[in-house]
């Protein structure tokens, strides 16, 4: 994975130094509340409902074993012990104190990490694909492009004030496991038919209270000219996207109000204007590639074949290898998933217990890397199948191989009404009681493939508008309603999720989703997947069950 | 009153020509719809000619007067409105504009040293009490990872 060099490690150092002299002014009332606000949220800091909330960058998910052994370090020294995942691939500490903010920053820095842009309205931390690098269906590994992304967007002097945040994701696989479709900018590896490898690049796609698509505005673009093509895009956008009304000021909001045609238009523009002064050279891409060589792999991994035996004799491992490990493109290793979803244990959160014991088994049997996914839960990306059992038994005594991967109970959730200032409505609660009720693992697995998605409040932050199953928290006057939504989906041909009816209650929301599990097994055709069977009859059979009643 | 030009302190020397003040000699900044509409009588005048931009004003608009100019502020009506830092970009690079850019209004100290790398290159803080943490703002990076103006 990318190392500082002395420029990154400056850079974040003097940030450091930055963010205590403005706490300083702050605290001695140099600064009023609304001056601080901006800069602190650049920093990654809210003021929320119990405590401020400190979000810390992971840069395009990738993590190494000493900075997990730092992040379990702050939460013990500065938080409650446990720290939170997002579905941005970040980390969030819900109880550091103001003052202290400073120190936990410069912890990080210690270890090549920072929270700078991980809020306010500026370009945030690049995601990718959980599996990049490692998948069978990769064009190209993203993860450079992702660093020269990252290093680009990193204190940049002209967009550090946008019109709203802006998010930016990059997929190099066929299939799209990084919800390009749905970001700022989405950006995909792509091979034109001379055989050259470029990017397609799409713009306008978001979730929040108006959730859209991106549109493709360039099928094909060349390497080089990456940079100077983001700039285009990020110049217009400052200049004329919307500043009057927050909910408007999103760039799918200007892509729509001046047409995709024209926006695109306006782009391009600009773009010729500019594009041959920001060239990415190859020498550069180069030496950024250098830091995310393939590891070592062993040439005799497939020789092993314990983990077959280890299958037919225990079915727990067989059923958790099935469901938690994915292919790898290098032969003899596989792709593990550590379930943040456990039953009783807030979707995405962890101890700092657990950090130290994964740092380890990191470094025993990943090359001490690992990544996080967007849908909350940590990868070991590069496991010899020989490793697989014993690994297998010691994320199970961490609680950490729940084999739901995929499934109904790999919920994405908010933190909701908990912790953030925002939310309407408590969802890690809900989580755990539809966790609770769906405990017949077997059942789970004959339901197969089904993400439920939930967000506290409108603003999505767990993607709800995409779930297989959404289900938003409302306010109604008070009390907690919740609005579900079926079929949409983050994946390649992406779709916003279509309402089902009027919000429920929230002590109907667990019968309304095993309702409409029950429908479905009932329903499906043989194979049948149940976003492809939500395709096939549309939502009015799930509503006539679920209003049944009503 | 002092600014902050060049990296050091020193008096301002401009006088703020509001559009029902009459036009007189001397160094003065005007609004962008007056220079548009007096342009001529501005040039005619002894002394140098300023504009001042606000974030809804367009660089292209005033293009073929820039050269006539000595002085552009951007004013910032609240230190959010990222679309001045465009501006300035364009200013330097776009239209090759060499004279003074100078912000104002309510910007942080904490903001110019963006302020600087696009290209603005003097500073008038609304609050005196700010112009030493201004001057140390310039200075809150020795590095950076992208080309701009600076």
């Amino acid at each position: 994975m990318y190392q500082y060099n002395e420029i990154d490690q400056k850079l974040v150092d003097e940030r450091v130094a930055q963010f205590r002299r403005q706490t300083e002014r702050f605290l001695k009332g140099e600064l009023s509340a609304d001056e601080f606000r901006h800069l602190r949220l650049r920093n990654g800091l809210y003021i929320q409902t119990h405590a401020p909330m400190l979000r810390v960058a992971g840069p395009y998910g990738l993590l190494n074993s000493k900075q997990i052994r730092k992040l379990a370090y702050i939460a013990r020294k500065f938080d409650k012990g446990y720290c939170h995942f997002t579905t941005r691939q970040n980390i969030q500490y819900n109880w550091p104190k103001l003052e202290e903010v400073p120190d936990i920053l410069a912890e990080l820095a210690s270890v090549q990490m920072h929270a700078i842009q991980t809020s306010g309205n500026c370009m945030r931390n690049t995601t990718t694909d959980h599996l990049a690098g490692v998948c069978v269906d990769e064009i190209e590994d993203p993860r450079p492009y992702c660093e020269i992304i990252r290093q680009w967007t990193t204190l940049h002097p002209e967009f550090d004030y946008l019109p709203r945040k802006f998010k930016i994701a990059v997929s190099g696989a066929l299939h799209d496991r990084a919800a390009t479709q749905l970001h700022d900018i989405g950006i995909h590896l792509v091979k034109n038919k001379n055989g050259e490898i470029g990017f397609r690049i799409l713009v306008g796609g978001g979730l929040g209270r108006t959730p859209m698509i991106g549109h493709v505005i360039r099928p094909f673009l060349e390497k080089k000219y990456l940079l100077s093509y983001l700039e285009a895009i990020l110049r217009i956008y400052n200049l004329y996207g919307r500043r009057d009304n927050k909910y408007k000021a999103r760039i799918k909001i200007l892509v729509k109000e001046t047409g995709i045609e024209e926006f695109t238009r306006q782009i391009e523009e600009e773009w010729q204007l500019t594009k041959d002064t920001l060239i990415l050279t190859e020498e550069r891409i180069n030496a950024i590639k250098k830091h995310f060589v393939a590891p070592p792999y062993e040439l005799s991994a497939a020789e092993d074949q314990t983990f077959v035996l280890h299958q037919q004799e225990n079915p727990a491992f067989a059923t958790w290898y099935k469901y938690n490990t994915a292919d790898h493109k290098a032969p003899g290793y596989r792709a593990v998933f550590l379930s943040l979803k456990a039953p009783e244990v807030p979707p995405g959160d962890m101890t700092d217990d657990q950090l130290d014991a994964v740092a380890d088994l990191a470094d025993d049997y990943t090359y001490g890397e690992i990544r996080v996914t967007h849908r909350q839960n940590l990868v070991f990306a590069d496991v010899k199948q020989a490793d697989l059992f014993v690994l297998w038994q010691k994320l199970d005594r961490l609680k950490l191989a729940t084999p739901n991967i995929g499934t109904v109970t790999d919920i994405i959730c908010c933190p909701g009404l908990d912790f953030c200032s925002l939310a309407n409505a408590g969802s890690i609660g809900v989580a755990k009681e539809i966790n609770q009720a769906l405990d017949d693992m077997d059942y789970i697995h004959d339901i197969g493939e089904l993400k439920i998605n939930m967000s506290g409040c409108m603003n999505g932050c767990a993607h709800q508008s995409v779930g297989h199953i959404g289900i938003l928290g409302v306010d109604k006057k008070g009390t907690e309603w919740y609005q579900l939504t079926l079929g949409g989906t983050s994946d390649n041909e992406a779709a916003i999720g279509e309402r089902l009816g009027p919000a429920v209650a929230k002590s109907d929301v667990t019968k309304a989703i095993t309702t409409i599990l029950d429908v479905y097994v009932k329903q499906r055709l043989e194979e049948e997947s149940f976003l492809d069977m939500v395709k096939r009859v549309g939502i009015e059979p799930f509503r006539e069950q679920v209003y049944a009643n009503h | 009153m002092q600014i902050i030009k060049d990296n050091q302190l020193t008096e301002n020397t401009w006088a703020y020509l509001a559009d029902d003040m009459e036009i007189a000699d001397g160094d003065a900044t005007v609004s962008t719809s007056r220079l548009k509409q007096h342009s001529q009588t501005l040039l005619n005048r002894k002394g140098k000619l300023g504009v001042r931009l606000t974030p809804e004003d367009s660089v292209s608009d005033i293009a073929e007067l820039l050269p006539k100019l000595s002085l552009i502020e951007l004013h910032f009506p609240e230190l959010a409105d990222g679309r001045l830092f465009s501006q300035a970009w364009l200013l330097r690079n776009r239209y090759h504009f060499s004279g003074e850019i100078r912000a104002t209004g309510h910007f942080l100290p904490d903001q110019v040293f963006y302020l600087s790398r696009v290209g603005v290159d003097s500073f008038a803080t609304e609050d005196q009490a700010r112009l030493s943490s201004t001057l140390a703002g310039l200075k809150d990076f020795s590095v950076n990872y992208q080309p701009s103006v600076n």
